[in-house]
C-alpha cells in the first residue's frame, strides 16, 4: 500500500489515475474501465515487485545488522544485546572477527599494550591490517569486568562528521585529561582480526557513526534520453489537448448541425444538454481514448530494457577481472543508453590508468645513481626479458617478486659502503609497515600505502630486512645480523607535510631521526652543507621524474640526547592540547626536522594498468575526449600521459600552463587560444574585447576550424584561478580544443569542479571513472561515475554507477554495450512512439464518421492488451537484443560511436518522423478499410461493414502492420526474436479467438459482445484482402527508404554490417593485428627515447 | 551493499559470468540486410501480385449487377408525413416502378441502405443489453440503454436501448410484372440472412412456455408498432429477439451511410435462376422516418461474387499500389545503377 502510494507520486502514474478517475465518470468515459486498469495493474505490480526486491535485499541487510548481537556490560554483566540497542556510552565487548558495532573508543585488548588488530574492508576497502592502541591508563583495565564496569571516563570530542581518518577528543578520567586520536578509535564497519578480546567505550552509534555519515545520498541521475523522453512526453501531451479540441470542437458543430436530428433515436440525457456542453465532455473523452500515444507501459518497458543491459554488463565475461575475482558491476541500471553518448572523459591517474602497483626501481645514495642498465658499451639500454636480474639468493628473505637490474648497487652494498647501509637503514626503519610472519623464513608486510611497500620490500632484498615491530622497538636484520633499535617517536605523514620521519635509539645509544619526503620538501630542511649533494640529487630526481618514477628524497639527523628530551616535551605537550593539535604536532614536528642530512633518493615505477595504451588510443578514435584529474606532480602527470600516448611528440603543440596569478593565466590562455587559431585571426590580436566577443559567436565555428593535435597542461594552481569568474569561458574553450587535457596538482573538489563546469559549458555527456576516495566528488557530479574496484579501496565504487576492474575495460563498457545500449534504446523508442501513434490515431480519423462521439475503433479488450501483450514483446526482443554490428567491429571501428555523441539516432527530429510515419500508417489502416467496406456486403451477401467487423479487421491489420514493421527494424534475429514477433501474432489471434467464443460471451455477455466476430469476418476473403493491402501500402514506403538511405547514404554502421557480411561469408579473416598489447618494456623504452638528451647529459657528464 | 557482495562470493568462490551464448549476448542469429536485389526483387513481385490482384478484383467486382432505388426521395409525400411524429399510427405505403434491363442471375439480395444515420455513435451504439437479448432477466435500469429502458410507470422496455427503438421497420416487397396484366410476388427468404453464431449464440428468447409470455411484464420500445414477441408471427424461429431483421439492425454499422440485408431471392419457379429482366414495383410500407435527420433510404438489389459487393475501392486500390510499387521499383533500379559508383571509399 506504501508502494502503491509511493508509485502515484510519480507524475506519470498520477496522470493515468486521473485518467482512470475520468473514466469512471459515465458521461465522459469512452473506454470501460478496465482498458487503462489493466494495464496500469500490470505495471504497477512490475514496479512493485522491482522495488520489492530491491527492498527487501537492503531490508535484509539492515536487520542482519541491526540484530548482530553486541555484548554490552550492564551493572557489572556482560549481557547480549541488540545493535540497535547500543548507546553511546555503553562498554562493548568485541571477539576476534566480529564486526565493531559503533565507533568506540578501545579501553584494552588482549594484546599487549592494548594494542588491537583492525580490517577496514568496509570502511575504505583496505584489505591490509591496521592497528589501534589504547590508552595505556585505559589498557591497564584488562579483562576486568568490574573495573570496566566502574569506568566513568568523560570523553569529550569532535560532533559526527564523515571524516573516516581524523578523530580528535580528549578523556577526562580520574582528573587526567588524555588526549584521543584516530589510533584509539574503533569505527563501526571493521572488524576485529587477530585479537581475542577488546573492550571498548561507545562514543557514537547508529547514524552518528562515521560509516553512517559517510553513506551520502547519491544525486539522482538521469540520462539526456530521460529528458528528451519527457520532453517529448510534454509536447505528446499537447498534441493530446489539440487533437482533443479540434475532436472536441468537432463534437459541437456535428451535435449542433446532424446530432440535432438525430435525437430522435438518442435522447439527450439529463446532463448533457446543449451542444457545447457535449463537445466539452468529448474532449476528455477523447484524451482518455488518444492517452495511448504516451502509454504507460512505456516507461516500465524503458526500464526493463536498461536493467537487461544491466545484467548484459554484469555478465560480460569479457569485463570480468580473473585476477580480482570481480566482474563488472551495474550499481545505477537507468544510465546505459547514456554510455554510447559519452563526449568527456575524466580519469584520474592513481590506480585508474595506473596499477598503483609500485616497484623499486631507481635510487640515487650520496648523489650516484643505480638502477639503470648499461651496455657493454656503456650506453643506456633497455630492460628487456634477456636483462639479467640482481641475484638475491643470498639472502634467504628476500622476496622473490622484486626484480633489480642494476649489479652496481649490490657489489656497493656487499662492499659495505656507509652511505649505501645507511639508505637501506633509513629505508627499513622509517615507515609504518607492519610485518607478520607466518613460517620462517615467509615475511608478509602489511603495507599503508604501495609506496611504501616497494621501499621496504627493497630494503629487505638488499639485506636490510625489517622483521617485525612493537609500539617501542623495529628489530631489523641488517646483513644477516638482528639489531633491534628502540622507536622514540613517530612523526607521520599527511598530506601537508608530505614526510616521514621516525626518531630511533641504536642498540649503541644514538638517536637519529630519519626522514623520507618529498623532494621540494626536504631540500628546504637540509643541513647547508648539503649544497652540493642537493643539486646532483635534484638532478637525478629530475631525470627520475622525467621517466614517469614516483620520487622520495631521503635524510637522516644525528640526535644529541638532550636536544631529544626537550623536544620530546614540546611534543607531548602538543599531543594532549585538545582543539588544534594538529596544527601543535605539526610545529613540534617542524622543530626536529631541520638540519638533516641528505642521503639520496628513491625512485619508483608507477606500473601502466594493463592495455591502458590500446584502450585511450581507441576512445580517441572515437571521438572521446580524455582528460586526466590528479593529484600528481606536472612532471609525473606528463609522463604518464606520454607512456600511455595521450601525449605525443607528433602533435602540434603541448600548452602548459602553470602560473600564479590570474593574469598570467589568462595570458597564458590567451596565447594558447592564438596559436590554436593559427595565423587567420592575427589581425585582432590587439583587440582583445573584440576578439572575446567574436570568438564567443564564433565558438562553434571555430571549433571545427582547428586542425592538429593539441595538448593543455594545468597544474592545481592554475586550474583554480582558471576556473575564477571569466576566465571560466576562455579555459573552457580552449580545453575543449585540444585533444588532451591533463590537469595536476588538483584537489577532488576542483576535480568536480573541471567536471561540472564542462558540463555546464558544452552541454557534453561526461564519464568520470575513478579508484580513490578522491574521486568520489568528482563521480558523482559527472552524468556517469564509473569506479575501479582497484586498490585504494571501495569508496569510490560504493559512489559509483558503474564499477569493474580495470581501466581497460572501460572501452568495451563505452564501445560495445554503451553504443549498443544507445542504438537499442533509440530503435525502441522510435518504434514505440511509432506504434502507439499507429494505433491512437485510427480513431481520431474514425472521429470525423462517428460524429466525434468518441467512439473507438478496436474493440476494448484490444485497447487494453495490445500494448501489454500484443505489441509488447517483440520490441523489448529487439530492445534487448538487437545489434546492429557485433561487438568486435564495434570495438575495431571506434568512428562507429560518433552516433550516440551527436544525438543522432533520437532526437526531436526522428521523433517527429516516427511520428510521420505512425500517422501515415493509422491513415492507411483506417481509409483502406473504410473504402473498401463502403456501402458493400460480404461474399455470403451479409454483413460485412459493420462496426464489430470493422474493428476487428483494422485490429488484425494493425498487429499485422507492426508485427511487420519490427520484423524490418530488426537487425539481429535470435529465436528469442522469431518467438516474440511470430508468438505475438499467434497469441493476438489466439486471444481474439477465445474472446469471441461463444462461451465466455455466455458467461460475461456485457463484457464479450464481440462474440463470433472472429469466426465470421476473418472467414471473408475480402477481410484479408484488405489486411494484405493495409500491410503493403504501409510497409512499402519504409522499406524504399530504408533501402535508398542505404543504398545513396550508407552510414558507417551499414558499411561495417555490410563487410561484416562479406567476411563471414569468405570465412573471417579477424583483425587482430591492431590488438598489439603494449608491455611495460616497451613503455619505459619510449620514456627513455623522449627524455633522450636531457637524461644523456646527466648521466655521461656526472654518473659513472 | 558490501556485504551482500562478499556474501554472494562466499557461496560462489568463483564470481566470474556464466560462459553461455545468452548471457555473452552471442545467440545465433540471423543478420538480414535490405540488399538491392532483395529489395528490387520484394519490389517487383510485391507490385505484379497487387497489380493482378487488382485487375480481378476489378473485373470481379464490375460482374456485380446492381439495382439502386432512392425511395426516400420517390416516396416524398410518406417522407413529408413521417416527419412529424404524431403521425406514428397512420399507415403509409409507396410503389416505386423500375425496370431491369439485364437478368440478375445467382444469388440476388435485397439491402435497405441508409445515409447519413449515425449508427456508430457512442452513446448510440452503448445502448443496448447483450443480457437481456440473451434471455437473461436482468435489470435494465443497471444496463447501458439509457435513454430507452423503463417507461415513467416502471415497465422496462423489451428490447431496450437506442439501437433496438431505432430498428428499420419498413417493409418492401417487391412484385414482377410478367406482362402488362399480371404481377407476381417474388419469392423473398427473410431467416438465415444474419450470421449463425449472431442467431444461435448471441441472442436468444427468454424461456417459458410461449413467446408472449416470455415477454410478459415488458413493453415495446416508443418507437415499436408492435411488441418484440409479434415480430415475425409466420415462423417461431424468426420470433422475438432471434428475428432476423432484428438481429442485422442490432448489429451497428460502422459509418453513418451502410446497408443491411434485408430479403434473400428464393428461387422457385421463374426465379429459379435469379431475377429476370422486365419491369417490377416495389410495394413500400413507409414507417421509418428519415428525412428528418437529413438521411436518405434506398433499396439495393444485387448479386454478388467472391470478393463481395459492387464496391471497386478495393480493386482500383490494389491496382494503383501495385503500379506505383512497380513503378517505384523502376525508380530503385535507375537510382541505384545511376549512383552506386560513388560509394566506394570505405572510412575507419
Amino acid at each position: 500500500p506504501v508502494n502503491l502510494f509511493e508509485q502515484f507520486q510519480r507524475v506519470a502514474n498520477a496522470y493515468f489515475l486521473f485518467l482512470l478517475i475520468l473514466q469512471l465518470i459515465p458521461e465522459i468515459s469512452s473506454l470501460s474501465w478496465f482498458t487503462t486498469i489493466v494495464p496500469l495493474m500490470v505495471v504497477f505490480t512490475i514496479t512493485a515487485v522491482k522495488d520489492a526486491t530491491d527492498d527487501c535485499f537492503r531490508h535484509k541487510s539492515d536487520n542482519q545488522v541491526n540484530n548482530r548481537q553486541a555484548e554490552v556490560l550492564i551493572d557489572g554483566r556482560l549481557q547480549n544485546e541488540k545493535w540497535m540497542n547500543v548507546k553511546p556510552g555503553d562498554v562493548i565487548k568485541l571477539e576476534n572477527n566480529t564486526f565493531v558495532a559503533a565507533d568506540l573508543l578501545l579501553l584494552s585488548s588482549s594484546e599487549p599494550h592494548g594494542l588491537c588488530y583492525i580490517e577496514t574492508a568496509e570502511l575504505d576497502g583496505e584489505t591490509n591490517l591496521k592497528v589501534r592502541q589504547a590508552l595505556p591508563v585505559t589498557s591497564e583495565l584488562g579483562p576486568d569486568i568490574r573495573r570496566l564496569a566502574e569506568f566513568d571516563g568523560v570523553v569529550v570530542c569532535e560532533p559526527p562528521n564523515n571524516k573516516l581518518d581524523k578523530f580528535t577528543g580528549v578523556l577526562f578520567w580520574k582528573d587526567n585529561r588524555y588526549s584521543l586520536n584516530n589510533e584509539k578509535v574503533l569505527l563501526r564497519g571493521c572488524v576485529l582480526r587477530n585479537t581475542d578480546w577488546c573492550f571498548g567505550m561507545v562514543i557514537f552509534a547508529g547514524p552518528d557513526t562515521k560509516l553512517m555519515q559517510n553513506s551520502g545520498r547519491t544525486k539522482f541521475k538521469r540520462t539526456s534520453i530521460d529528458r528528451l523522453m519527457n520532453t517529448l512526453a510534454l509536447w505528446i501531451f499537447g498534441f493530446l489537448v489539440c487533437m482533443g479540441i479540434i475532436l472536441a470542437i468537432g463534437n459541437s458543430i456535428w451535435e449542433h448541425q446532424v446530432g440535432a436530428h438525430f435525437r430522435i433515436y438518442l435522447f439527450w440525457n439529463e446532463v448533457v444538454n446543449s451542444s457545447v456542453f457535449s463537445g466539452f465532455l468529448t474532449f476528455w473523452s477523447y484524451i482518455i481514448i488518444l492517452n495511448s500515444v504516451v502509454p504507460i507501459s512505456l516507461y516500465v518497458s524503458v526500464e526493463v530494457i536498461r536493467l537487461g543491459h544491466s545484467y548484459f554488463i554484469n555478465w560480460d565475461r569479457k569485463m570480468y577481472c580473473p585476477q580480482k575475482d570481480t566482474p563488472a558491476e551495474v550499481r545505477t541500471t537507468t544510465l546505459n543508453e547514456e554510455l554510447g553518448q559519452i563526449e568527456y572523459i575524466f580519469s584520474d591517474k592513481t590506480g585508474t590508468i595506473t596499477q598503483n602497483i609500485m616497484t623499486f626501481n631507481k635510487c640515487s645514495i650520496n648523489g650516484k645513481t643505480y638502477g639503470d642498465v648499461y651496455d657493454d658499451l656503456g650506453r643506456k639500454t633497455e630492460i628487456n626479458e634477456k636483462t639479467v636480474p640482481v641475484d638475491f639468493s643470498f639472502n634467504p628473505l628476500a622476496d622473490r617478486k622484486f626484480q633489480f637490474y642494476d649489479h652496481s648497487l649490490i657489489e656497493s652494498i656487499k662492499l659495505g659502503d656507509a652511505m649505501v647501509h645507511e639508505f637501506f637503514r633509513l629505508l627499513s626503519l622509517c615507515h609504518t609497515v607492519m610485518s607478520e610472519e607466518k613460517n620462517a623464513g615467509e615475511l608478509i608486510y602489511q603495507v599503508q600505502s604501495p609506496d611504501e611497500g616497494a621501499l621496504v620490500t627493497a630494503a629487505r632484498n638488499f639485506g636490510f630486512i625489517f622483521k617485525s615491530r612493537t609500539p617501542e622497538t623495529i628489530t631489523v636484520e641488517e646483513m644477516g645480523k638482528l639489531v633491534t633499535y628502540q622507536l622514540l617517536a613517530i612523526l607521520d605523514f599527511n598530506n601537508i607535510r608530505k614526510r616521514m620521519s621516525v626518531i630511533v635509539q641504536t642498540p649503541d645509544g644514538q638517536i637519529k631521526l630519519y626522514c623520507k619526503g618529498a623532494d621540494t620538501i626536504l631540500f628546504e630542511r637540509l643541513h647547508p652543507s648539503n649544497e652540493e649533494l642537493m643539486s646532483l640529487t635534484s638532478d637525478h630526481l629530475e631525470e627520475f621524474a622525467g621517466e614517469g618514477l614516483r620520487t622520495l628524497a631521503l635524510a637522516y639527523k644525528n640526535l644529541t640526547e638532550e636536544h631529544f628530551k626537550e623536544w620530546f616535551k614540546i611534543l607531548q605537550e602538543a599531543n594532549t592540547s585538545v582543539d588544534s593539535r594538529n596544527d601543535y604536532l605539526a610545529a613540534a614536528y617542524e622543530e626536529i626536522e631541520k638540519d638533516m642530512m641528505l642521503l639520496g633518493a628513491t625512485a619508483i615505477e608507477d606500473k601502466l594498468q594493463e592495455g591502458v595504451t590500446e584502450t585511450i588510443a581507441s576512445l580517441s578514435l572515437a571521438n572521446i575526449k580524455i582528460w586526466v584529474l590528479t593529484g600528481d606532480k606536472q612532471e609525473t602527470a606528463m609522463n604518464i600521459g606520454y607512456s600511455c600516448h595521450m601525449l605525443t611528440d607528433t602533435m602540434n603543440e603541448i600548452f602548459i600552463v602553470a602560473s600564479h596569478t590570474g593574469m598570467e593565466v589568462r595570458e597564458e590562455l590567451r596565447k594558447a587560444k592564438e596559436h590554436l587559431f593559427g595565423q587567420s585571426k592575427d589581425l585582432s590580436n590587439s583587440h582583445v574585447f573584440c576578439e572575446k566577443m567574436q570568438e564567443s559567436k564564433q565558438d562553434s565555428v571555430l571549433e571545427e576550424t582547428v586542425t592538429g593535435d593539441y595538448a593543455l597542461v594545468i597544474n592545481g594552481h592554475s586550474l583554480a584561478l582558471a576556473l575564477e569568474g571569466d576566465l571560466e569561458n576562455e579555459f573552457v574553450e580552449v580545453a575543449c580544443m585540444c585533444k588532451t587535457v591533463i590537469c595536476c596538482r588538483v584537489t577532488p573538489l576542483q576535480k568536480a569542479q573541471v567536471v561540472e563546469l564542462v558540463k555546464k559549458h558544452r552541454k557534453a555527456v561526461t564519464l568520470a571513472i575513478g579508484d580513490g576516495a578522491n574521486d568520489i566528488s568528482m563521480i558523482k557530479s559527472a552524468h556517469i561515475g564509473i569506479g575501479i574496484s582497484g586498490e585504494e579501496g571501495m569508496q569510490a565504487v560504493l559512489a559509483s554507477d558503474y564499477s569493474f576492474a580495470q581501466f581497460r575495460y572501460l572501452k568495451r563498457l563505452l564501445l560495445v554495450h554503451g553504443r549498443w545500449s544507445y542504438f537499442r534504446m533509440c530503435k525502441f523508442l522510435c518504434y514505440f512512439f511509432y506504434k502507439n501513434f499507429a494505433f491512437t490515431l485510427v480513431h481520431f480519423w474514425f472521429g470525423f464518421f462517428c460524429g466525434f462521439s468518441a467512439q473507438t475503433v478496436y474493440d476494448q479488450w484490444f485497447i487494453t492488451l495490445f500494448n501489454i501483450v500484443y505489441a509488447s514483446l517483440p520490441v523489448l526482443a529487439m530492445g534487448l537484443f538487437d545489434q546492429d554490428v557485433n561487438e568486435q567491429n564495434s570495438m575495431d571501428y571506434a568512428k562507429l560511436y560518433e552516433p550516440g555523441q551527436l544525438n543522432l539516432l533520437f532526437n526531436k527530429r526522428k521523433f517527429f518522423i516516427c511520428i510521420a510515419h505512425g500517422l501515415y500508417t493509422s491513415f492507411a489502416l483506417f481509409f483502406i478499410p473504410y473504402g473498401a467496406f463502403y456501402n458493400t456486403a460480404g461474399e455470403d451477401g451479409k454483413h460485412i461493414a459493420d462496426y464489430q467487423s470493422f474493428a476487428v479487421t483494422v485490429a488484425t491489420s494493425l498487429v499485422i502492420v507492426v508485427s511487420v514493421q519490427i520484423a524490418l527494424d530488426t537487425s539481429y534475429w535470435t529465436a528469442i526474436n522469431r518467438f516474440f514477433i511470430l508468438g505475438s501474432i499467434a497469441v493476438y489471434f489466439a486471444i481474439l479467438f477465445t474472446m469471441h467464443s461463444d462461451g465466455i460471451f455466455v458467461i460475461f455477455p456485457n463484457h464479450f459482445p464481440f462474440v463470433g466476430n472472429a469466426r465470421n469476418s476473418l472467414s471473408q476473403i475480402s477481410v484479408w484482402l484488405v489486411i494484405l493491402l493495409t500491410t503493403v501500402v504501409s510497409v512499402m514506403p519504409v522499406i524504399t527508404f530504408q533501402f535508398l538511405k542505404e543504398d545513396l547514404n550508407p552510414t558507417l554502421t551499414d558499411q561495417v554490417r555490410k563487410l561484416q557480411k562479406a567476411r563471414r561469408k569468405q570465412k573471417p579473416l579477424q583483425n587482430y593485428m591492431r590488438r598489439v598489447y603494449r608491455t611495460n618494456s616497451r613503455r619505459s623504452a619510449y620514456a627513455f627515447s623522449h627524455q633522450e638528451g636531457f637524461g644523456e647529459l646527466i648521466t655521461s657528464g656526472k654518473n659513472m | 551493499m558490501k556485504n551482500k557482495n562478499s556474501q554472494g562470493a562466499q557461496e560462489c568462490p568463483s564470481r566470474c559470468p556464466d560462459n553461455s551464448a545468452f548471457k555473452q549476448q552471442k545467440l545465433p542469429a540471423w543478420k538480414p540486410k535490405l540488399t538491392a536485389p532483395s529489395v528490387l526483387s520484394s519490389f517487383f513481385t510485391i507490385g505484379v501480385f497487387c497489380l493482378l490482384m487488382g485487375i480481378c478484383i476489378i473485373l470481379s467486382a464490375r460482374s456485380v449487377k446492381e439495382i439502386q432505388i432512392n425511395y426516400s426521395d420517390i416516396c416524398l409525400s410518406c417522407s413529408k408525413l413521417r416527419e412529424n411524429s404524431s403521425n406514428w399510427d397512420k399507415e403509409c405505403n409507396c410503389s416505386v416502378h423500375f425496370t431491369l434491363q439485364e437478368n440478375m442471375l445467382g444469388d440476388v439480395f435485397m439491402y435497405y441502405r441508409l445515409q447519413n444515420f449515425y449508427q456508430n455513435h457512442r452513446r448510440y451504439a452503448l445502448s443496448r443489453s447483450d443480457a437481456q437479448l440473451l434471455g437473461q432477466d436482468v435489470n435494465i435500469e443497471n444496463s447501458n440503454c439509457a435513454p430507452f429502458t423503463t417507461y415513467p410507470n416502471g415497465t422496462p422496455m423489451a428490447p431496450c436501448g437506442a439501437i433496438a427503438n431505432s430498428m428499420f421497420n419498413d417493409s418492401i416487397q417487391l412484385s414482377y410484372h410478367l406482362n402488362s396484366y399480371t404481377a407476381i410476388q417474388v419469392p423473398w427468404l427473410k431467416s438465415g440472412n444474419s450470421w449463425w453464431s449472431d442467431k444461435n449464440v448471441k441472442f436468444r428468447n427468454p424461456t417459458s412456455y410461449n413467446l408472449s409470455s416470455a415477454f410478459a411484464g415488458t413493453t415495446r420500445p416508443p418507437y415499436w408498432q408492435k411488441p418484440a414477441y409479434l415480430l415475425d408471427e409466420e415462423d417461431e424461429r424468426n420470433n422475438g429477439y432471434i428475428n432476423d431483421d432484428f438481429i442485422i439492425w442490432m448489429r451497428v454499422s460502422a459509418f453513418p451511410t451502410f446497408r443491411n440485408l434485408y430479403r434473400r431471392l428464393h428461387h422457385t419457379n421463374q426465379f429459379a435462376d435469379g431475377l429476370p429482366a422486365g419491369n417490377y414495383t416495389f410495394h413500400i410500407t413507409y414507417n421509418f422516418p428519415v428525412t428528418r435527420l437529413k438521411g436518405k433510404k434506398q433499396v439495393v438489389l444485387s448479386t454478388i461474387t467472391w470478393s463481395g459487393g459492387s464496391n471497386l475501392f478495393l480493386g482500383i486500390a490494389y491496382t494503383v499500389s501495385g503500379a506505383v510499387t512497380v513503378l517505384a521499383g523502376f525508380i530503385i533500379t535507375a537510382i541505384h545503377l545511376k549512383l552506386r559508383k560513388k560509394k566506394t571509399y570505405f572510412q575507419r
